[in-house]
């Protein structure tokens, strides 16, 4: 006999979210478990592998020093990114969270701009900045300070530059929603107990904000990480980072059970600075940060 | 007099977080700013200095016959994704935020993962898969990589403004005797609105922005508006470019905030004479 249905009956919410949990498994789940697979898979040649199970990428992967110092940088860079990232976004973070301007809806919408314009965009147009006709270049020789343009573009620094602008504004947001969340009496309590702001600051303020800095830091480090577009603009081919390996690899050389072993080696490197932060933080601050 | 240097030390302290606000703001702008005032350069090169005010390069962009299929390419999938993420994210966030049911935690991990996980790493699994069970790669992979990664932000967003919305009303709906479907579609989703064109916004335009998932995931031949960006660019980069990604900009940034002005004054319309929405 059929159970009736209750009012929040389990049958209808797996109804419900049915579409949702498909597409999940079957393009998040499942990829990433067949890649899991695919790396032990035998490369034949550019295109072709053979289901004949070998550890040899695995045993590549770990003896190659190329592969190594590609994860290393790309850690390097990463982690570079994130803390300027930390340092740069908590001002305005702040700023827009105790000023008394009436337009603060501007700042932050100011701040959501940039996630509707392209990535592509965003990128390309820091070579009208930095590159040999690009605005500091053209001032400068105008004005006579070099007669050769600098070299500021294709390098690492410049890699660096273009990430900070697409990952600030995460940064930014999160440690706002963090400070958004703080109850401001207990700074006006600090205060009134003696506290100078500054104090009130250290004591209170900040270590309340920390939640959101830390999700900002994740966030940061783990899409400067991953990224493929920055590097691929605004680096030079020696400046590529781990995704720039793993899309050569699979798209240019057709060498696909290593481009397979990369990926996961990425991911699981990813996951588990991922993992130590949730085992600490939780996950809820990231989703806030995300726009839940 | 030592009160007074504090005070002093707290407002050099308050000045400095100015400026660094007002540098992040125009570092954040002036590279866009830039894009914008080139496109209009009447110079050949896509650079300064500036020798002129010119369209000549909109024009040529307007017969640039791949950079128009591109366009209409990613308009149409940025439009599937959008309706279809909204569709399955709104449910999804329904049934996470009024059902108990085994799995639910799992799930509402599960489901942010899609924007956490480096999209390399979706673009190369979701080949991998492909090419072991011998597929080709088709515009509707191209589609659903896109809703999947669409999807996070979309339940995420319904999730909030879900939270918000009390099952008491629902509830009376039903024991009125509305079915539960036409108690979802009279009472859930009216409250819902903000979220969903908030939702079907955003998807839009993480669907139309995708670069790095949809290199992998297109089919050969076929560009999207990034892509096509991208393979531009590796020539050199032209006023043309410029005058593209300016159309670009306008389009995204304008579609958004059209939309979240008109939704403004809609709901300002509905909230007059209505009382003051309550939360759980």
């Amino acid at each position: 006999m059929k159970r009736r249905w209750t009012l929040y009956d389990p049958r209808l919410a797996w109804m419900l979210v049915a579409p949702v949990l498909l597409l999940l498994i079957f393009f998040l789940v499942l990829p990433i478990a067949v890649m899991a697979a695919y790396t032990f898979f035998t490369f034949v040649t550019a295109g072709v592998e053979t289901s004949a199970l070998t550890t040899a990428n695995w045993h590549e992967f770990f003896t190659d020093s190329y592969y190594s110092g590609f994860l290393l940088k790309t850690l390097r860079v990463g982690a570079i990114t994130a803390l300027l990232c930390g340092v740069l976004g908590y001002f305005p973070a702040y700023f827009i969270w105790a000023t008394t301007f009436r337009h603060k809806w501007l700042l932050l919408l100011l701040l959501i701009v940039p996630f509707w314009i392209s990535f592509t965009i965003r990128t390309f147009s820091w070579i009208n900045i930095l590159g040999e006709q690009g605005v500091i270049n053209v001032a400068l020789l105008k004005m006579g300070v070099i007669n050769e343009p600098l070299p500021m573009l294709y390098n690492e620094g410049a890699v660096i530059l273009g990430m900070l602008h697409f990952l600030l504004p995460y940064m930014i947001l999160n440690v706002y929603v963090s400070l958004e969340s703080i109850d401001r009496t207990l700074i006006s309590a600090a205060r009134s107990m003696g506290c100078t702001s500054a104090q009130a600051f250290r004591e209170v303020t900040l270590p309340l904000s920390l939640p959101g800095l830390a999700a900002g830091l994740l966030l940061c480090f783990v899409l400067a990480a991953g990224s493929y577009v920055t590097p691929q603009l605004l680096g030079a081919g020696r400046d590529a980072l781990f995704g720039n390996l793993i899309y050569d690899t699979i798209m240019g050389e057709l060498n696909w059970p290593m481009g397979a072993t990369l990926s996961i080696v990425l991911f699981l490197v990813l996951g588990f600075f991922a993992a130590v932060y949730t085992r600490y933080m939780g996950m809820s601050q990231i989703v806030k940060g995300l726009g839940g | 007099m030592k009160a007074a240097r504090r005070k002093q030390e707290g407002r050099w302290a308050w000045r400095l977080t100015g400026f660094v606000t007002v540098c992040v703001y125009i570092f954040m702008f002036a590279p866009i700013a830039a894009t914008v005032i080139l496109s209009f350069n009447a110079s050949m090169f896509g650079g300064f200095p500036m020798t002129g005010f010119s369209l000549q390069w909109y024009g040529k962009l307007m017969a640039n016959e791949a950079v128009l299929a591109a366009f209409r390419t990613s308009l149409w999938i940025a439009l599937v994704t959008a309706v279809v993420t909204t569709a399955i994210g709104v449910t999804t966030a329904f049934a996470l935020v009024r059902f108990d049911f085994r799995g639910k935690q799992a799930l509402s991990t599960l489901v942010i993962l899609p924007a956490l996980v480096p999209e390399t790493i979706l673009g190369v699994g979701l080949l991998v898969l492909i090419k072991a069970v011998d597929q080709p790669r088709t515009m509707l992979l191209l589609v659903l990589g896109h809703i999947l990664l669409a999807v996070p932000y979309v339940v995420l967003i319904a999730q909030a403004r879900m939270i918000g919305i009390r099952r008491v009303y629902e509830e009376a709906a039903l024991s009125l005797g509305a079915s539960r479907l036409s108690s979802f579609r009279e009472i859930t989703l009216p409250l819902l609105i903000p979220a969903v064109a908030g939702g079907a916004l955003l998807a839009f335009t993480i669907s139309f922005d995708n670069t790095s998932a949809s290199l992998f995931w297109r089919p050969a031949g076929v560009e999207t508006m990034p892509t096509q960006i991208l393979s531009m660019l590796k020539i050199s980069i032209s006023p043309e470019i410029n005058a593209l990604g300016t159309v670009m900009i306008l389009v995204t940034v304008g579609i958004p905030l059209v939309g979240g002005l008109i939704l403004q004054s809609l709901t300002k319309l509905r909230r007059r004479g209505e009382p003051k929405e309550e939360t759980q």
